[in-house]
């Protein structure tokens, strides 16, 4: 296989198959073949799904994450039934029951990553849309009309696009391909890899990521006009001529999984590209404190925004807030200190390291926040003028669609796209040489587990398949863009409240 | 400003292998014998570094394993597999879960605070105290930065009654006499072991500990007359039987269990020493609530409100969850103009730093604890000493003392961390400000009310 050098490259929106880079996928059924398999070869011919797979005249392993389970075997004229030699057997996959937790259960990794994989939805049972927190998202569902009220709608063209500036200001009119942007995840928490393959992933969609507290590496230079530059209380790597580059810069005041709490790299991750980048000293822990001190009420913050504006004259401003009590009054604050973006983080949202204690307790989940700072908003009849997006805990293409219901003009992520690189939640990416799967680290060995076409190809096929699940989801509900969407609670319906609330599975087809 | 409180912790293994979340199943049979095999590739270097363990019988990879799957995956002929480990699902019980056990096993030997990669993963909320969210200030109010030193953060508790208000006499000089207490420089005193595999080893260790942190432990009296090198540190309980009060009222605190006399008793305490600080043990009831105000209003000390060992109403079916009972207690002592007056003591079902916060914030001065510590002896909560067994799994009556201790001073030193930090995100920085302040927390009730219930609540009704 030749490299191309694509590292200055904005790839394509299209899907490509990108399957694992480890040997074996990871599927809920599991494949056995017995020593009884002589090889015949009946197998690759019968089954569909491509599970079987030969190469000179042998059987490869089973792909059996693309099996569609047990059932499916038994059928007549399926693998088990019409093996010779019975060397086939179709089971659960033991090892699933181990991964994942209630936010993100099996299912969802591993729909996830067959969505990565392929762009498409999983055509097995695996479940894609919902966690098993048993609150919030995990227990709303859309209502669909029994008929799409408007069959006219061609779901090619449902436009998913939103506009980042809705103030009627000198500055740019930025409109971003689809309802997402990237989350801040700094040089330094993750590799320069994986930074990268999912700026150029955001890029490809028309839309922008965030680089988090860790510098500005020079390797992203060629994606300035899609990289939103985060100004937080450590300020690392925060210069003028950073500043300057971008279209939008983010002022993190607080991180939903840690609120009020500073940021925190451990000293093992500080190698020396990441001291340079920082401007510290490798190997030396990097605390970033808590709060700005030089921002103890509204007044001071809207210096704080005058500062940047006066810096870069034509940027968007972006206000990275968590959510306690009074989140409605922070929004609207930074609504008048001159902000175009309040970006909420709820509680459950992503890290790289924080402690148990603030991941947990500290702050209100994200889908609560929502209905309170938009409905406020609308109250103070501004809402029109400001862009609302959150964070902190949206996992899925019905979690991006149920927070716009609820008020959200769009969603930031970070762990699904960690997720389309394989990252399977072992929670241990903060320790000793970081992440096992060379994703969330920046140990020399381990980052060389990934090159970055495949991983820019594994984001982008998931946020192709995010986009045309929204789609589905809009012309169900008969929309022709996912600015109708805003606020739409009537579309929704929550299992603790109502009743007889149907399956919204949209692999079924709509009647 | 008194000097900063540090708890100094020191790595202290644990003396049994733990019980692992999940274990690597590895089938031999049909092995290819690669030239490179996954298990030479792991990350964590398991497979080279596991060993066999006398105590267990058993192989200690699964403590080494971090479930990053990679040998799973990469085996060609899918020989490795990963699994829950049943022993640990089956640990502890819906309180404290095989998560918080593992938890509060690793804190015991470490001392540092869980810090983990990767967002929440657990339930979106819970019955108890997951039922609650604490908040954290932003923008407009600051936080403070107590966990890097920066900033000082108290978390010192006087233990004992207040004056309502100072009285002066005419020239202005102070008549209300002075009144006893007791401080403790964290909110937390130790309470008996309400089970376990216990031994004079055992209480000797909650006493050395309970020494070094500066706090206190609710022992039995029997225990406590064994124990009388450590008189600073102890507060004995008496039961209502009790007619020897001289010699408990040579301590500075002393616990008394609830009945008809316990007022008589408490006259009788401090007419033998007027400085002891004396508390009213009841069960954490509804029902206790009346007769627990009865006992402010008479002057009493300190009430401490005891939860069944699951942090629920003792005896009672379906009871409401100790959070519940401290904030109905609270507000009738609010109610009654007698909040300033009284030290309210709550306990039972506390089996995180977080509960200590949440129960403080509903509206205790202060929290008791107990299963924790002897989760930090390596106890599995599997209760069969309980029903009467004599054959503890880790063997908790032989330890040392020293050791024992070492494993609370540790859990309690990350504890106190993480209630710093948790105070700090609250921009509280006195742990007595904590008490009843419940507009820095947000209730699972409330905000469903204010948000899902209006959007939802009508729409089949």
């Amino acid at each position: 296989m030749h490299y191309k050098n694509v590292w200055n490259e904005v790839p394509r929106p299209e899907v490509v198959k990108t399957p694992s880079r480890f040997r074996r996928g990871m599927g809920k059924y599991a494949v056995m073949l017995s020593e009884a398999c002589n090889n015949c070869l009946k197998c690759v011919a019968i089954c569909p799904e491509k599970v079987f797979e030969e190469r000179g005249g042998k059987l490869l392993p089973p792909h059996d994450h693309l099996c569609l389970g047990v059932e499916c075997s038994l059928k007549s004229n399926r693998c088990a039934r019409n093996c010779p030699t019975s060397a086939i057997r179709v089971g659960m996959n033991p090892s699933t029951r181990a991964m994942g937790d209630k936010r993100w259960t099996a299912d969802l990794l591993m729909s996830t990553w067959y969505m990565a994989e392929t762009g498409r939805l999983p055509k097995t049972d695996l479940e894609y849309r919902t966690g098993d927190s048993g609150g919030g998202f995990d227990k709303i569902r859309f209502r669909f009309p029994r008929r799409p009220p408007r069959p006219d709608l061609d779901k090619e063209t449902i436009d998913t696009s939103i506009t980042l500036n809705k103030r009627n200001d000198s500055r740019l009119k930025i409109d971003i391909g689809f309802p997402v942007y990237g989350g801040g995840m700094s040089f330094g928490s993750i590799s320069q890899i994986t930074m990268l393959s999912r700026i150029r992933a955001f890029a490809a969609m028309n839309s922008f990521t965030c680089t988090g507290e860790g510098g500005y590496p020079e390797a992203l230079y060629p994606f300035d006009d899609y990289i939103i530059t985060q100004v937080a209380t450590g300020l690392f790597g925060v210069r003028e001529e950073t500043i300057q580059r971008v279209k939008i810069v983010e002022f993190k005041y607080a991180q939903g999984a840690k609120p009020g709490l500073g940021g925190h790299l451990l000293g093992d991750k500080v190698t020396e590209a990441v001291a340079r980048i920082r401007e510290t000293v490798p190997g030396s822990s990097l605390f970033s404190p808590f709060p700005f001190h030089s921002v103890y009420s509204v007044e001071d913050h809207k210096k704080h925004v005058d500062w940047i504006k006066a810096i870069n004259p034509r940027c968007l401003i972006s206000v990275k807030v968590s959510t306690p009590t009074d989140v409605d009054m922070v929004a609207v604050g930074s609504y008048y200190a001159g902000a175009h973006i309040v970006h909420l983080d709820g509680s459950y949202g992503g890290t790289g390291a924080a402690p148990d204690v603030a991941k947990k307790n500290i702050a209100m989940p994200i889908e609560y926040a929502i209905s309170k700072v938009h409905n406020f908003l609308v109250n103070e009849g501004v809402r029109d003028e400001i862009t609302l997006i959150v964070s902190g805990g949206i996992r899925t293409a019905f979690d991006i669609a149920k927070a716009i219901a609820l008020g959200a003009d769009g969603v930031v992520t970070g762990t699904s796209e960690l997720v389309a690189l394989e990252c399977l939640r072992c929670h241990n990416c903060e320790s000793g040489r970081g992440c096992a799967r060379g994703i969330a680290t920046t140990d020399r060995e381990l980052t060389g587990l990934m090159d970055l076409e495949w991983g820019s190809r594994r984001i982008i096929n998931m946020f192709l398949c995010w986009r045309a699940q929204l789609r589905e989801i809009l012309y169900r509900l008969g929309m022709s863009s996912v600015r109708e969407l805003v606020g739409r609670t009537d579309v929704l319906a929550h299992l603790d409240y109502n009743k007889d609330v149907p399956d919204d599975d949209i692999r079924k087809p709509a009647e | 400003m008194p000097k900063k409180y540090h708890i100094n912790v020191a790595n202290t293994p644990h003396r049994f292998p733990l019980v692992g979340r999940s274990g690597i199943v590895d089938w031999g049979e049909g092995c290819l014998k690669c030239a490179v095999c996954v298990k030479w590739e792991c990350v964590y270097d398991a497979y080279r570094k596991r060993t066999f363990s006398p105590e267990i019988m058993a192989d200690t990879i699964d403590q080494i394993c971090k479930d990053c799957f990679r040998c799973v995956q990469g085996c060609p002929k899918r020989l490795i597999h990963k699994t829950l480990n049943p022993e640990w699902e089956a640990l502890g019980d819906d309180v404290f879960t095989p998560e918080i056990i593992t938890a509060t096993w690793n804190q015991a030997e470490t001392g540092k605070i869980p810090v983990s990669g990767a967002g929440y993963g657990g339930a979106y909320s819970g019955p108890g105290f997951d039922s609650m969210w604490t908040d954290m200030s932003e923008i407009v109010r600051p936080t403070r930065d107590g966990i890097h030193g920066r900033e000082y953060i108290s978390t010192v508790i006087d233990i004992g009654r207040r004056h309502a208000r100072l009285r002066f006499d005419a020239e202005g000089r102070l008549e209300s006499p002075a009144l006893p207490s007791v401080r403790v420089p964290l909110p937390i005193v130790f309470d008996i072991l309400p089970f376990g595999d216990l031994s004079p080893a055992v209480w000797k260790a909650m006493a050395f500990a309970a020494t070094r942190l500066g706090t206190r432990m609710i022992l039995p009296e029997p225990e406590a007359r064994e124990l009388n090198d450590h008189r600073d540190a102890l507060v004995p309980f008496l039961r209502a039987t009790t007619t020897d009060m001289k010699w408990a009222a040579g301590f500075a605190m002393v616990e008394l269990e609830d009945s008809a006399d316990v007022l008589d008793m408490t006259a009788a305490l401090k007419q033998a020493n007027p400085n002891v600080v004396v508390c009213i043990r009841l069960a954490a009831r509804s029902a206790n609530i009346p007769r627990s105000l009865e006992l402010a209003e008479k002057g009493a000390e300190v009430v401490h409100l005891v939860a069944d060992t699951r942090g629920y109403e003792p005896g009672v079916d379906d009871g409401v969850h100790l959070k519940d009972v401290i904030r109905s207690f609270h507000a009738a002592l609010v109610d009654k103009g007698l909040r300033d007056e009284v030290t309210f003591m709550a306990g039972g079902g506390i089996a995180m730093a977080e509960h200590v916060v949440k129960a403080m914030l509903c509206g205790a001065n202060l929290v008791t604890v107990d299963i924790p510590l002897l989760i930090a002896l390596e106890c599995r909560v599997c209760r069969r000493c309980v029903e009467g067994g004599d054959d503890c799994p880790v063997e908790i009556s032989r330890i040392s003392p020293s050791w024992g201790a070492a494993r609370m001073v540790n859990l309690m030193g990350a504890w106190h961390n993480q209630l710093l930090e948790m105070m700090g995100a609250m921009g509280i920085r006195e742990a007595r400000r904590l008490r009843g302040e419940q507009g820095r927390v947000m209730f699972f009730e409330d905000l469903e009310a204010d948000t899902f219930g209006k959007l939802f609540g009508q729409a089949d009704a």
